[in-house]
């Protein structure tokens, strides 16, 4: 996919909080701690969503450290400027909805 | 320990409400400890001590790993099915968070279904034209029919969920 027209919640958080190096669980915590509790990755599908993205080469794994058997990840050049693609777009989003529906 | 066996069917579209009993058994005081054809295996819990969750997968090591990392506990793999279980007090236990992986999880059900039933419409037809073996082929006809059938309940499933697709995540 070139033209990029929106991430998931799910795939916007997880590139978001792998700009720090983490393993599998260590995402779900930090996401869960970013969104204040509402966004819950289930491990099913973080699992599916890290494959696909490693696939796509937005996140890479890290070379394992020998005793650990956790997988780190983290954010690619390219993850990095779909993230910012996103970002933009969802400022729109935001401004447009501000615009019309004033500030709550 | 005290341990008790139950013996139950349920049909492959059915794996919510299979889920929802496994569930509603942790809640009465006895939580799933394995699994075997048609057959559930049980010692006692805490009422409402663990939640329990099933999906289909294929075998994969480091994805048991990964859940274990999360505080859930691996039961038993009953065919392609693996059960889990996970003290309620770490926390809700889901295995499917978004629409796009439950989507997911019902083409990979569609999947080993085609496969399955494909094979056993092949045998029935090429059986029942066979006179000697041809009453084994109707078997194979039946149970082919079957599964073309759970394939149509489990695409059913998926329909719904990509109409909400395009609105919603």
């Amino acid at each position: 996919m070139n033209e990029i027209t929106a991430l998931t919640e799910s795939t916007y958080y997880i590139l978001l909080v792998l700009h720090t190096p983490r393993h599998g669980y260590g995402i779900m915590q930090e996401v869960e701690h970013l969104s204040a509790g509402r966004v819950r990755l289930a491990a099913g599908t973080l699992y599916g969503a890290l494959t696909s993205l490693c696939d796509k080469g937005w996140i890479v794994p890290l070379p394992s450290v020998e005793d650990s058997r956790r997988k780190e990840y983290r954010l690619t050049e390219i993850g990095l400027s779909v993230l910012q693609n996103e970002l933009s777009r969802l400022r729109q989003l935001v401004e447009n909805g501000i615009s019309i529906l004033g500030e709550e | 320990m005290e341990r008790k066996t139950i013996r139950k069917w349920f049909w492959v579209w059915e794996f919510e409400k299979e889920e929802a009993w496994l569930n509603a058994m942790a809640q009465s005081g006895w939580v799933l400890d394995g699994v075997g054809f048609c057959k559930y295996h049980f010692i006692p819990c805490e009422p409402g001590e663990y939640t329990v969750r099933l999906e289909m997968r294929d075998h994969d090591e480091g994805y048991l790993a990964f859940m274990r990392e999360t505080g859930a506990e691996y039961v038993g793999r009953m065919a392609k099915w693996i059960f889990f279980r996970k003290k309620a007090a770490e926390g809700p236990f889901d295995i499917f968070s978004d629409i796009d992986s439950r989507i997911a999880h019902l083409n990979q059900i569609g999947k080993m279904l085609t496969a399955v039933g494909v094979a056993n419409l092949a045998i029935g037809l090429g059986n029942s034209l066979n006179a000697p073996v041809a009453s084994l082929g109707s078997i194979n006809l039946l149970v082919g029919s079957l599964l073309t059938y759970a394939l149509g309940r489990i695409h059913g499933k998926k329909e719904k969920l990509e109409r909400d697709r395009m609105l919603m995540e």
